[in-house]
């Protein structure tokens, strides 16, 4: 099976070192700072993001179970998170705008500074230039800068928690009026976000210069990996979407600091007090600018996680993929379609019904590329020779689950079923299938595949296996029960559901799904541990262990500082897997064509 | 191979915690609420359609997916079907896909514009106007205008009489609440400044609650109302008792204290 080694092919034509004053080439940076902490390498940026979303991963569960918690024990006290947070949680005792704040912050923090750096800042950084043939990004100083603006941002989000109040409490949407009206953890959640923003728009305008102008000589943009296309798309997504929300925050910024009314609505009376300064605003605009920003974020966060699958299921069932052009242009349809649906998050809110209708058209016709590209995934495993590998199951997982978050989706598309599900759990169900489902189990297999092109070792086989197993069931055990959930009624965000009697007799579930998310998280030990000891005692990789066709693994692992030693020629699209004719199954993208073999169909 | 039949067992699983719903034996959280409004129906029969549609597909999906997985594993000397696709295949599950959610779209749409669109013409009209953490019930009283000082005001109950539509104009004074109402399928956001319409009726005499579905600060998960369908005699005579026991009502512009305080006590015996 695949966990033995398989036949490395070798580094790319054996060229004699290239001088350092070769176009392009810079020499390796001798100091520590330089390489490691301060480095302009795309390869230590990608990894920094790595390490940087990792973290802010452990956190974003920590909150996770805390939240959890509470549903399942409602009021029990946990001693010891007294100590940590006396004002929140005093005696250990969860108070209900601290439980407020650990939902804000779960979301917040897991999508923005676990999700979108691990997929983005991590993979993108890190595959994109080895995959195109470049030696690095387009402006290598700026990638620098889009890291270490990112770093003040996590400070600032996580300091939130320990200022006078809390951190932010008013939900990841974070809706005006109520988020102009909160404690300053508000104030410090926008100027993270703020901060973060600036980083992602870096990231965005150099990914799109660096795909357009960097590729490889032959590498057409037929030819591009399907990871480089989804993370090209996304980055379009990114730098378009952003600003908008940058904007938004802005004017809630200064409708709290500053004393304007952009959100707030003549006549507001807070706790009894009237607000003087409000008058003019509108509640529902900020809605309108988040949700604009807010459904492309949401391919922004799944895209590249289909990039990645669409890449390991080729290698894995040693096929080229199933319509590579259909996966291509779906992309750009998913990313055309996802500007025009941002109001089916606003079916109920109050905007005006028949605008409903034409949102809910626009929203299930989104429906038909996610589809397609799942139908060509099952014919890409159709006649494949499938190799069950750490980074292969992953995948799978993701297809599998995408399937449920895609179809539970259907639900709330419909705007009569959406009056009864919105703003229940049947919700975050929906949005875990596919950002847990589907960008964790994403990104879970992108740490497998290319582990051993970051660190020139393997991961063991073996204990991912039970990492991913243990991950998969115990995720299904979570989530799954948060459909019949929310089908049973229950709102999302609240404190404590005994409140209500159509919520009676739900708490046996919801221990059941606490209880699964504590073996959940504990199964993650096995990958932390996985990740750091395979570092040193991994079986060393060799340039090629998964004997796949892209440019990533036609040069050593790790790659040398520039990458290649000579810039490849790329002759094929990456998904030639047992072309006919060939002995071997695999033919990398820059392997020179000899006479006798044919000629690929992707030209 | 031991994947195998790990992925075998899984899928066995799955399938028997799905059996008791094909035998009609449904614990009681795999099945919808009481439905009470005379939409109710409607809206749960449109959810179960589009759960059978799902359901299919995704039993369909999923199990080609296994199948193939178990047929096409990893075996000696078997080479991959070398193939880049198939543009008729393409075609289909382009258009069926589409087919189908335009469908679901278009028996949608007829359903929201009853609920959410057109008001019923004939039907009593309340005011509710939601602060952090309570619900202000106004009646408009005998001269059937709001704001006047016949106005019967009442906190977090709300009668109505069985069989008779109401129309609720959803306020708010703070932040953004949304007036939830799970067995009548109702749900709609109160927006300060905004005006927000939504109607319900009832089929059967009952008591039920009115839950906030949006986030609208600590007090959230306790922002709950009392709703009480009775019937019309019933209901004429909780309405005058209320009348009587109100003190003439403020303009609407300065009403009822926003103290989250509980119910008020002789207002909390519904029938």
């Amino acid at each position: 099976m695949s966990s033995t080694p398989l036949p490395g092919i070798h580094p790319a034509p054996a060229v004699p070192h290239v001088p350092a004053h070769a176009p392009g080439v810079h020499p390796e940076p001798t100091s520590f700072w330089r390489k490691y902490i301060f480095s302009t390498d795309h390869k230590v940026i990608g990894k920094q993001y790595l390490f940087y979303s990792l973290f802010m991963l452990v956190i974003g569960g920590f909150l996770a179970g805390l939240v959890r918690w509470q549903l399942a024990w409602p009021g029990k006290p946990i001693t010891f998170m007294g100590k940590l947070f006396p004002e929140g949680m005093p005696n250990g005792q969860m108070l209900p705008e601290f439980y407020n704040s650990l939902f804000t912050m779960h979301a917040t923090i897991m999508i923005f500074f676990a999700i979108m750096p691990i997929l983005i800042g991590a993979f993108g950084n890190f595959v994109i230039p080895i995959q195109i043939g470049a030696r690095d990004m387009a402006f290598p100083r700026l990638n620098l800068a889009s890291f270490w603006v990112a770093v003040p941002a996590a400070v600032v989000i996580l300091w939130s928690f320990f200022v006078t109040g809390g951190a932010a409490q008013s939900g990841w949407t974070s809706y005006a009026p109520l988020s102009a009206v909160q404690p300053k953890g508000q104030t410090l959640w926008l100027l993270a976000l703020l901060i973060l923003g600036i980083s992602s728009l870096l990231s965005a305008v150099n990914f799109i210069t660096t795909i357009i102008n960097m590729r490889a000589p032959g590498m057409t943009f037929f030819r591009l990996p399907l990871t480089v296309w989804a993370l090209f798309i996304t980055a379009i997504l990114l730098l378009l979407a952003l600003p908008v929300l940058s904007g938004a925050m802005i004017m809630l910024l200064f409708d709290r600091v500053l004393g304007t009314t952009f959100f707030l609505p003549s006549g507001l009376v807070i706790s009894g007090n009237a607000l003087t300064n409000a008058g003019g605003g509108q509640a529902l605009l900020w809605q309108h600018l988040f949700w604009f920003f807010g459904h492309p974020e949401v391919y922004i966060m799944i895209l590249p996680a289909m990039g990645i699958t669409s890449e390991i299921l080729p290698v894995f069932a040693r096929k080229p993929i199933f319509g590579y052009r259909a996966m291509a242009y779906s992309i750009m349809g998913i990313a055309g379609l996802g500007w025009i649906v941002w109001g089916h998050h606003m079916f109920q809110s109050g905007m005006n019904p028949i605008l409903g209708t034409t949102f809910m058209i626009s929203t299930m016709v989104i429906a038909v590329p996610s589809a397609i590209k799942t139908f060509n995934w099952l014919g890409t495993l159709w006649g494949g020779v499938i190799h069950f590998t750490t980074p292969m199951l992953c995948a799978l997982s993701f297809v599998a689950m995408f399937v449920i978050g895609g179809l539970s989706g259907v639900f709330m598309a419909s705007t009569p079923v959406d009056v009864f599900i919105h703003d229940t759990y049947f919700i975050v169900g929906h949005i875990h299938y596919v950002l847990f489902g589907g960008s964790l189990f994403g990104a879970f297999a992108g740490i497998y595949y290319w582990y051993p092109k970051m660190f020139g070792r393997m991961m063991n086989e073996r204990w991912g296996k039970i990492h991913w197993f243990l991950t998969f069931v115990t995720f299904n055990f979570i989530f799954f029960p948060m459909h019949f959930l929310g089908m049973r009624g229950m709102q999302r965000r609240i404190y404590d559901y005994s409140q209500y009697a159509h919520l009676k007799g739900l708490q046996p579930m919801n221990q059941f799904m606490t209880i699964s998310l504590f073996v959940l998280g504990a199964a993650q030990v096995i990958l932390v541990l996985n990740f750091f000891l395979s570092m040193r005692r991994g079986r060393v990789a060799g340039a090629n262990p998964w004997r796949a066709n892209t440019l990533e693994w036609q040069t050593s692992s790790p790659p040398p500082h520039s990458n290649f030693d000579a810039i490849p020629t790329v002759y094929r699209g990456p998904y030639e897997y047992s072309a006919p004719g060939r002995a071997d199954d695999h033919w990398p993208q820059n392997e020179p064509p000899s006479g006798a073999a044919p000629v690929s169909a992707h030209g | 191979m031991t994947f195998r039949k790990i992925l075998r067992t899984g899928w066995l699983a799955l399938l028997g915690a799905f059996a008791p719903a094909f035998a009609g034996a449904l614990p009681f959280w795999m099945k919808l609420p009481e439905g009470v409004s005379s939409f109710s129906a409607d809206i749960d029969w449109l959810f179960r359609l589009i759960l059978w549609i799902t359901g299919i597909i995704f039993l369909v999906v999923e199990a080609i997916l296994v199948i193939f997985l178990i047929r096409y594993r990893h075996r000696e000397g078997r080479r991959a079907h070398y193939t880049h696709g198939n543009n008729r295949l393409e075609v289909i599950w382009t258009i069926v896909p589409a087919v189908i959610c335009v469908v679901l779209a278009l028996l949608s749409r007829r359903l929201w514009a009853d609920i959410k669109q057109r008001m019923p013409e004939d039907a009593m009209q309340v005011e509710v106007t939601a602060e952090q953490f309570a619900w202000n019930i106004r009646y408009p009283g005998p001269d059937g205008k709001f704001g006047t000082g016949d106005d019967i005001v009442t906190l977090n109950q709300f009668h109505f009489p069985v069989g008779k539509k109401v129309v609720v104009s959803l306020h708010s004074k703070d932040v953004i609440h949304s007036f939830f109402l799970p067995e009548f399928r109702v749900k709609q956001d109160a927006v300060p400044g905004m005006t927000t319409k939504v109607w319900f009726d009832a089929a059967r005499v009952g008591q039920w609650e009115i839950a906030c579905a949006e986030l609208c600060g600590l007090g959230h998960y306790r922002m709950k109302g009392f709703l009480t369908a009775d019937s019309p005699e019933d209901f004429e005579k909780w309405l005058a008792e209320q009348a009587a026991s109100n003190a003439p009502p403020p303009p609407a512009a300065a009403a009822a204290p926003a103290a989250p305080a509980p119910a008020p006590e002789e207002a909390k015996k519904g029938s």
